[in-house]
């Protein structure tokens, strides 16, 4: 508190003394680092080295991992029906997110960010779902799903057609998580894009609508880039959100029916960890590692450079 | 809170647990949430307590999954329980082969021979001794008397495969489902499949598949079970959208009264009721029990019983007090004890005789009889290879995998191993 107080009672001043770092600063350094790297390496770094290694062996869990077998486990991968489906899957929701959840959650903030009645109202609605928990979510929409008892049968019924269960098609089963994904997760977005539009300075549409600029316009010309951090940083979330997804698919599909919907996440759990192969676990999980990581520096470098 | 208080907090809790601290403290890992088996386990514990001044035995619950998930780290460090639980199979054999078990065999041998034999033998490997057994259990068609009466469908007629199949259309061409399967977590499934092995390969099917002999998964038992599966999914027998039911939802059907047959363990007798829309359940005299029929031409017996096996573990570095107290525990009292409760059906000898609830009882009986028990194929064969079991289940029955393709599924899965 101290050190801030006088750092702005002093005025810019002080920050040229800062730089160079005096021994003050070295003691600083010395005393705080430490704890951090510490924690960082032990919790962070080490653990993704290990399981790099551990991805070279054939172990179930028990004593050290002593069979090597080099890259087989990484060569199963490549040509497993059950893993490449997992990887179309994730990329299945990350374009659902991109193309569909995006638009839909910048479209209804767009309606519910300004000053209209019941705006407010409307925004708790949508962002409710994001309160749940993903797995009480999946387990409520699992019996939605239900062609027996749940809404589907109300909808065939109503339509007079025979049961349907979705969770049981093989071919559609996966759009079952799709929708669920999409239900929990606009009204996170919408409220980003709220935020981001309450961030506008308004007297800039003013100025524009005066100028005889029409709502589009304003939407394309004003509104859209000065949201770009906040679009770039939704896409940033949702991204990384697709590839780790996990929690939707035990409660609904379990990655079944005839493993067609599991996620990258879901197949490490059921396939491997489930069946203690960690081994095999350690290199689902480095590719997954690898995945993110280079998006995520891939993506700050290209688009999120100046936000 | 000050530092004195809290020197003073902690001086305190420290002469509270010290007297703790020179006790033996014996530490039983269990995954059971069932009530009235926990009350057994710890009437043993506290009666050894009693009488054993200085050992502190206790019983302690850990989930399921996260029972299976920890344990490999628990047994690697200081924090290992004395015994834990165990279903036999591959992954103790795993356990075993790693040097995390105590060799029992020269201290159980009085214990052992109070027991059903099958059991016993769950917990040898080759021939040592690394656990004992407290209960054994097993897979039984279940069926709803009303429903077989309505498609007139009799029980004692189905006594071959063909029979069965025969029921199935029977009772599907009378409008009711004939039976009900939690598909959507797959091991329910591999009940069927497991069956269909033993009964058309007999008693030496599984070993022989796993020692390789005639390509082992690949041999001609494991594709003829195949073959005979697919022919029942064929029929569609199931409830709709059976891929994606969960266990307890089927559960809940048939205990609904909704479809006429569920191959299940014992298990079902209880959840039928907790799990049905009126919390009743069907009423047991309504349920009958239908061992699963044998194949023409097969070598197993319909005298032959598929179920799981449970017992407990010692970790190597345990006191010698944990195997007393394993010896007191397997003593014919609690055994007793557990089958007038309807708690498990225990494995010493003659127990089951005190069983009062019908079902249980002739499924104790049914198990008392057995000419040859084998343990469920999943924990046969340890994770990796046991879920791939399940997995190919459900893919051959609906189709989805030819026979020989899950049979080779299986072979490579145990060739990675």
């Amino acid at each position: 508190m101290s050190v801030i107080e006088t750092a702005s009672a002093t005025g810019t001043t002080s920050v040229e003394p800062a730089r160079r770092m005096s021994a003050n600063g070295w003691a600083i350094v010395v005393i705080f680092l430490p704890p951090a790297l510490l924690l960082f390496t032990v919790f962070v770094a080490l653990p993704i080295a290990q399981a790099a290694w551990f991805g070279f062996f054939n172990w179930d869990g028990y004593g050290r991992p002593e069979r090597f077998i080099g890259l087989k486990n990484y060569g199963y991968l490549l040509n497993n029906a059950t893993f490449n489906r997992s990887l179309i899957n994730n990329g299945l929701v990350i374009a659902v997110s991109l193309l569909v959840q995006q638009p839909v959650a910048l479209a209804v903030a767009l309606m519910v960010a300004g000053r209209v009645a019941g705006a407010a109202w409307f925004r708790m609605i949508f962002f409710l779902p994001y309160v749940l928990a993903d797995v009480a979510a999946g387990l409520i929409w699992h019996f939605m799903f239900d062609g027996g008892y749940g809404l589907s049968s109300v909808v065939t019924d109503a339509l007079g057609l025979p049961p349907y269960y979705l969770l049981a098609d093989k071919t559609w089963a996966f759009s079952a998580i799709l929708i669920v994904i999409l239900w929990k997760y606009f009204g996170f977005y919408t409220m980003l894009y709220v935020a981001g539009l309450q961030g506008i300075d308004r007297s800039l549409l003013e100025a524009a609508e005066m100028d005889g600029a029409s709502a589009f316009q304003r939407f394309r010309h004003i509104t859209l880039p000065l949201l770009g951090p906040m679009i770039r940083l939704a896409i940033f979330f949702s991204v990384i959100g697709s590839l780790k997804l996990f929690d939707f698919i035990p409660p609904l599909t379990g990655g079944g029916p005839f493993e067609t919907t599991n996620t990258m996440v879901s197949y490490l759990y059921y396939f491997g960890i489930t069946r203690m192969r960690f081994g095999f676990s350690s290199a689902v999980g480095f590719v997954l590692f690898v995945i993110c990581v280079t998006f995520a520096f891939g993506y700050r470098r290209l688009f999120m450079r100046d936000d | 809170m000050s530092f004195r208080r809290f020197t003073i907090a902690a001086a305190c809790l420290a002469a509270l647990t010290a007297p703790a601290l020179a006790d033996t403290n014996i530490t039983v890992l269990h995954v059971s949430e069932n009530a009235a088996q926990v009350a057994v386990w710890n009437k043993a514990a506290a009666d050894y307590n009693a009488a054993h001044k200085g050992v502190n035995v206790q019983f302690k619950f850990l989930e399921n999954e996260a029972f299976k998930a920890k344990l490999p780290t628990m047994l690697q460090s200081n924090d290992r329980p004395e015994l834990f639980y165990s279903w036999a199979g591959g992954v103790m054999q795993t356990q075993n082969k790693d040097g995390f078990l105590k060799d029992l065999t020269a201290d159980v041998g009085a214990v052992q021979s109070t027991m059903l034999p099958a059991a016993v033998d769950a917990f040898k490997v080759d021939a040592e001794t690394v656990g004992v057994p407290f209960q054994i259990g097993m897979v039984a068609f279940y069926y709803n008397k009303k429903l077989f009466e309505k498609a007139g469908v009799k029980a004692e007629d189905i006594k071959s495969w063909d029979d069965f199949l025969g029921a199935v259309k029977k009772i599907k061409a009378a409008g009711i489902t004939p039976i009900v399967v939690g598909a959507g977590e797959k091991w329910p499934m591999h009940f069927y499949y497991s069956y269909l092995v033993m009964r058309i390969g007999g008693e030496n099917a599984l070993a022989d598949a796993k020692a390789g002999k005639n390509g082992g998964f690949k041999n001609a038992t494991f594709v003829e079970a195949g073959k005979r599966l697919r022919e029942l999914g064929a029929l569609e027998p199931f409830q709709p959208g059976y891929l994606s039911t969960k266990h307890t939802e089927s559960a809940a059907i048939f205990g609904d009264g909704k479809a006429a047959m569920d191959l299940m363990g014992d298990w079902l007798i209880a959840m039928q009721v907790s799990n049905s829309t009126s919390g009743k359940g069907l009423p047991e005299e309504d349920i009958g029990i239908l061992t699963f029929p044998v194949v023409a031409g097969g070598k197993g017996k319909a005298t032959d019983t598929l179920g799981g096996i449970n017992g407990w573990l010692v970790t190597k570095t345990a006191p010698p007090e944990a195997v007393d107290f394993l010896k007191f525990f397997s003593q014919e009292k609690y055994a007793l004890e557990a089958a007038k409760t309807g708690a498990y059906i225990p494995v010493v000898k003659g127990t089951e005789q005190a069983i009062t609830d019908p079902l249980f009882r002739r499924l104790a009986d049914l198990l008392a009889a057995t000419t040859y028990h084998q343990n469920y194929f999943d924990q046969d064969l340890g994770p990796a290879v046991g879920r791939v079991i399940n997995d190919v289940s459900v893919s051959v029955v609906a189709g989805d995998k030819t026979p020989e393709e899950a049979a080779a599924a299986i072979q490579d899965a145990a060739e990675q191993q």
